[in-house]
C-alpha cells in the first residue's frame, strides 16, 4: 500500500502528465519533490527519483507518479503544463540539484545565491552552514521579465524599481517582492523567498517520528495544531492504526479552534493594512482568550505540540467545556464587532472589491487551495470531499465566494469561523467517552505506572524514546485541510525510527508562487492587501 | 529649602544632570523596531494587543523604519540568507540603540541546529537582552523591555557601549 501509484520512464514523463491532465482530468498539481536513495537500505535503480503528486477534477482521487532520473540528473520540465510546477521544480533543483530542461527560470529559491551544493542530498551534512554576505539584486529575473513584456532598455530605465521586503511591515513576515512600477501601477513583480528557510525537511531526516511534531508546530505557526494533526494523521495511516473516537473528536474541536485563530490573525492583519486598526483590537481580544484556553490545555500558547502519533498528549481537563464556550462567545462577539465596522462600509468595499482577483482556472493551475480557492468559487474542502475524523457527521457548510477578490477572501474567512464554531459545538455535544490513546506498545508511550512498575514497561519506554516508532518501509502521501489550504505530507520510510524523507506540501508556497501574476497590473497599495488576504505564512512556505 | 536655582525659585524647578533627564524621558518612550520573522513575531502581536498592552510601558509606538527607532526586537529565526538584511537594518538605527533577542532561535538558533540557521544573532549584532522561550510568553517580553528601561538609565552621550563589537559580517 505504501507505494507510488505509477512508476514511469523519465522520457515518458511529459506524455504521462499531459495524458493525465487532458484525458483523465488530473488538473491540480499538488507537489513535486525528489528522493535521494544514497543511504536507502534497499537498492534502487538510480540514486535520484522524482515524485509528482496530482489530484483530479473532482478532488477525490490523488495519484503519485514516480520516475527515476539517470546520472545526468536531467528531466523535462512540466512548468508549461502546470503553473504550479514552476516553483515546485525550482525547489527540487535547489534542494537536490535535479535539472529541469526548458524551465523558464531554474534558480535557487529557498537557499541563498552564494550557497554551494544541495542540502537535501544525503551526503550533505546537516550542520554544514554557508554564510551569505549580500542580498541578491534580482535584476537577473527582472530584466528578462520586463523584456518579455515588451519594454526596451530605455523604457525599462523609466520604470521605478522598488523592493517590498524582505523586512517590510506589509509582508507580515519575510517575503521579498521586487516590483517595477509605472506611476503606481505594478508592471512586473518578482517574488523572492527563503529568508525564513530553516531546514524543516533536513531536520526531519535527523529526528525520530515523535521528535518531528514540535517542528510541525512551526510550519504554520498561526494554527500549530492543524499541522500536528496533518503530520500525525499521515504517520498513523502509514502504521495502519486508527485513533480512538474520543481522540478524533478532540482533534476536530481543537483543530477547528486553531482554524478560527488562524483566520483571526489573517483578517486582523489584513484590516490593519487597510487602515482599520480597531478591528485588530476587537478580534485579537478573542484570540487571547483562545490562547489562554490552549495554554491551559496544552501548556503552550502558540506552539502546542498537542497531538501524538496514536492519540493526544493529554485528555481535556475538567471545566474545558465552559472555558471553550466562553472563548466561542468572545469570538462571536469579536466577529460581530469587527463586521459592524466593515460590512456596510463604503471605503472598505471600494478598497477590497474586484481587487487582487484570482480566477478559478488560474487558481487550479497554480495549485492554490484552501480559502483562496474557495473564495474564487471552487467547491474544494477536504473536510467535505474526503472526510476524515467524522467530518461527514457534522452539519456545516463550505463557504464559497463568487469573485475571488480580497473582499471574498476576508468574508469567507469570517464565515468559515462561524462554521468552525458550529462544528465545535456539535462535537462537544457528542463527545465520546473513553481513552485518547490507542493501545499499541510500539507506538504510544506506556503509562508511568508501567514504566516504574515493570521491566516491560521500562524497556518499551526506553526503546520508543531512543529508537522511535518503527514505520513500515515505503512512501505515502496524505493531506488534511489546514488553515490556508491543503497541507500534505509525503513521507518516505526505510523501516527505522527516523523518517528517510519528509516532504511537506505547504499550501501557501504555491499560493505565493502565483502572487506575482495576480498583482501584475494592480496598484501598489492593492498589492499589499492582496498579500495580506492570501495568508502567506513564512514558516510554512520557507520551512 | 534647596541650593542653587531651587533656593531662588522654590518648588517650581528641579535641577538634575542632562543625562539623567534625557534617560528618564527616553526609558519611558522606547520606540521599538520589530524585526519579526517567524512565530515570535506573531507572539509580539499579542504583546502589542489589548490584553498585554505594551503602551503601559510607553513602548507602543512600533516603528518599521529603523531610523525612527531606538529598540530593536529581533523576533524569530534568522537564517544566513536573512543575516545581511538584519545587519543592514541594525546599522540604519541611530545611536543610542538597544537590541532584544526574542526567543530561542534568535538567541541561539534554538532547535534549528542546521545548515541554514544562524546560531544566535549575537554573532552578527550586539545584543542587550535575551528572552528564553519558544516563543516566549508576552510577560517575558514585557520583562525584557523593563530591563532595557533600567539599562538605559546608565546611558550617556560620552559613552560608546558598542565600539568593541565585531560580528561575522563586519569585514
Amino acid at each position: 500500500m505504501l507505494k507510488p501509484d505509477l512508476i514511469i520512464d523519465p522520457c515518458k514523463l511529459r506524455e504521462t502528465v499531459l495524458n493525465l491532465k487532458n484525458k483523465e482530468n488530473f488538473t491540480l498539481l499538488l507537489d513535486i519533490t525528489a528522493i535521494d536513495y544514497l543511504q536507502y537500505p534497499v537498492k534502487q535503480e538510480q540514486r535520484f527519483a522524482l515524485v509528482y503528486i496530482l489530484r483530479d477534477e473532482s478532488f477525490k482521487k490523488t495519484i503519485t507518479i514516480k520516475t527515476f532520473v539517470d546520472a545526468s540528473l536531467t528531466i523535462d520540465t512540466i512548468s508549461d503544463i502546470f503553473y504550479a510546477a514552476n516553483w515546485g521544480e525550482r525547489e527540487t533543483y535547489d534542494q537536490y540539484g535535479i535539472i529541469f530542461k526548458n524551465h523558464p527560470n531554474l534558480k535557487r529559491i529557498l537557499n541563498h545565491h552564494e550557497f554551494v551544493g544541495h542540502p537535501l542530498r544525503k551526503d550533505y551534512s546537516i550542520t554544514h552552514h554557508q554564510t551569505c554576505k549580500e542580498t541578491e539584486l534580482l535584476m537577473d529575473e527582472m530584466t528578462p521579465l520586463l523584456a518579455s513584456k515588451g519594454y526596451d532598455a530605455q523604457e525599462q530605465d523609466e520604470l521605478m524599481l522598488i523592493n517590498i521586503g524582505p523586512s517590510h511591515p506589509a509582508s507580515h513576515g519575510t517575503i521579498r517582492n521586487f516590483m517595477a512600477l509605472e506611476g503606481e501601477t505594478i508592471k512586473a513583480c518578482v517574488t523572492e523567498i527563503g529568508y525564513l528557510h530553516r531546514g524543516f525537511e533536513k531536520s526531519c531526516e535527523n529526528h525520530t517520528y515523535s521528535q518531528i511534531i514540535p517542528y510541525t508546530d512551526r510550519l504554520n505557526y498561526c494554527s500549530a495544531i492543524l499541522n500536528n494533526i496533518g503530520y500525525c494523521k499521515t504517520i498513523e495511516e502509514m502504521l495502519g492504526i486508527e485513533i480512538t473516537p474520543r481522540a478524533q473528536f478532540i482533534r476536530v474541536i481543537i483543530g477547528e479552534l486553531s482554524r478560527i485563530i488562524d483566520h483571526i490573525v489573517c483578517n486582523a492583519a489584513n484590516m490593519v493594512d487597510l487602515g482599520g486598526l480597531t478591528n485588530f483590537w476587537f478580534i485579537f481580544s478573542a484570540r487571547d482568550k483562545a490562547y489562554d484556553l490552549l495554554s491551559k490545555l496544552t501548556g503552550a500558547r502558540l506552539t502546542n505540540s498537542y497531538t501524538r502519533i496514536g492519540g493526544l498528549e493529554y485528555d481535556l481537563y475538567d471545566g474545558f467545556a465552559t472555558d471553550l464556550e466562553d472563548v466561542l462567545v468572545a469570538v462571536e462577539r469579536g466577529i460581530t464587532d469587527a463586521l459592524s465596522l466593515v460590512e456596510h462600509n463604503r471605503i472598505f468595499h471600494d478598497r477590497t472589491q474586484d481587487v487582487g482577483v484570482i480566477t478559478k482556472e488560474f487558481a487550479i493551475s497554480a495549485g492554490i487551495t484552501g480559502v483562496n480557492l474557495r473564495a474564487a468559487g471552487v467547491n474544494y474542502d477536504i473536510r467535505k470531499i474526503n472526510p476524515y475524523y467524522f467530518y461527514d457527521s457534522f452539519d456545516f457548510d463550505v463557504v464559497l465566494g463568487s469573485h475571488g477578490d480580497v473582499y471574498d477572501r476576508i468574508m469567507c474567512k469570517f464565515e468559515e469561523m462561524r462554521q468552525s464554531m458550529r462544528i465545535i459545538r456539535q462535537a462537544m455535544k457528542n463527545l465520546p467517552t473513553g481513552a485518547v490513546n490507542v493501545i499499541a506498545p510500539g507506538i504510544v508511550l506506556p503509562s508511568k505506572k508501567d514504566v516504574y512498575g515493570n521491566i516491560e514497561g521500562l524497556m518499551n519506554q526506553f526503546k520508543l524514546t531512543f529508537e522511535g516508532i518503527k514505520v513500515p518501509q515505503g512512501e505515502f502521501y496524505s493531506a488534511t485541510e489546514a488553515g490556508n489550504g491543503e497541507l500534505g505530507f509525503y513521507v518516505v520510510s526505510d523501516g527505522s525510527g527516523t523518517p528517510y524523507k519528509v516532504k511537506c506540501r505547504p499550501p501557501s508556497y504555491y499560493a505565493l508562487g502565483a502572487y506575482a501574476k495576480i498583482v501584475e497590473g494592480d496598484m501598489l497599495a492593492d498589492s499589499v492587501i492582496t498579500m495580506a488576504s492570501m495568508n502567506f505564512i513564512a514558516g510554512e512556505f520557507d520551512r | 529649602m534647596g541650593l542653587g536655582a531651587e533656593a531662588i525659585f522654590g518648588d517650581s524647578v528641579v535641577t538634575t544632570k542632562l543625562d539623567q533627564a534625557v534617560n528618564w524621558a527616553r526609558s519611558y518612550s522606547m520606540w521599538p523596531m520589530v524585526f519579526g520573522t517567524a512565530c515570535c513575531g506573531i507572539e509580539f502581536m499579542s504583546v502589542a494587543a489589548a490584553k498585554y498592552d505594551l503602551s503601559r510601558f510607553g513602548a507602543e509606538v512600533v516603528r518599521f523604519s529603523p531610523r525612527q527607532a531606538d529598540l530593536m526586537i529581533v523576533a524569530g529565526t534568522i537564517s544566513y540568507k536573512q543575516a545581511p538584511v538584519l545587519k543592514k537594518i541594525y546599522d540604519q538605527m541611530c545611536e543610542p540603540k538597544w537590541v532584544i533577542s526574542m526567543g530561542a532561535c534568535a538567541c541561539s538558533g534554538g532547535f534549528y541546529d542546521n545548515y541554514t540557521t544562524v546560531q544566535g544573532i549575537d554573532t552578527i549584532i550586539p545584543v542587550d537582552e535575551y528572552i528564553a522561550g519558544c516563543p516566549p510568553r508576552p510577560e517575558a517580553v514585557l520583562d525584557a523591555i523593563m530591563r532595557i528601561q533600567e539599562k538605559s538609565q546608565d546611558e550617556s552621550i560620552i559613552k560608546d557601549r558598542l565600539k568593541n563589537f565585531k560580528g561575522y559580517l563586519d569585514a
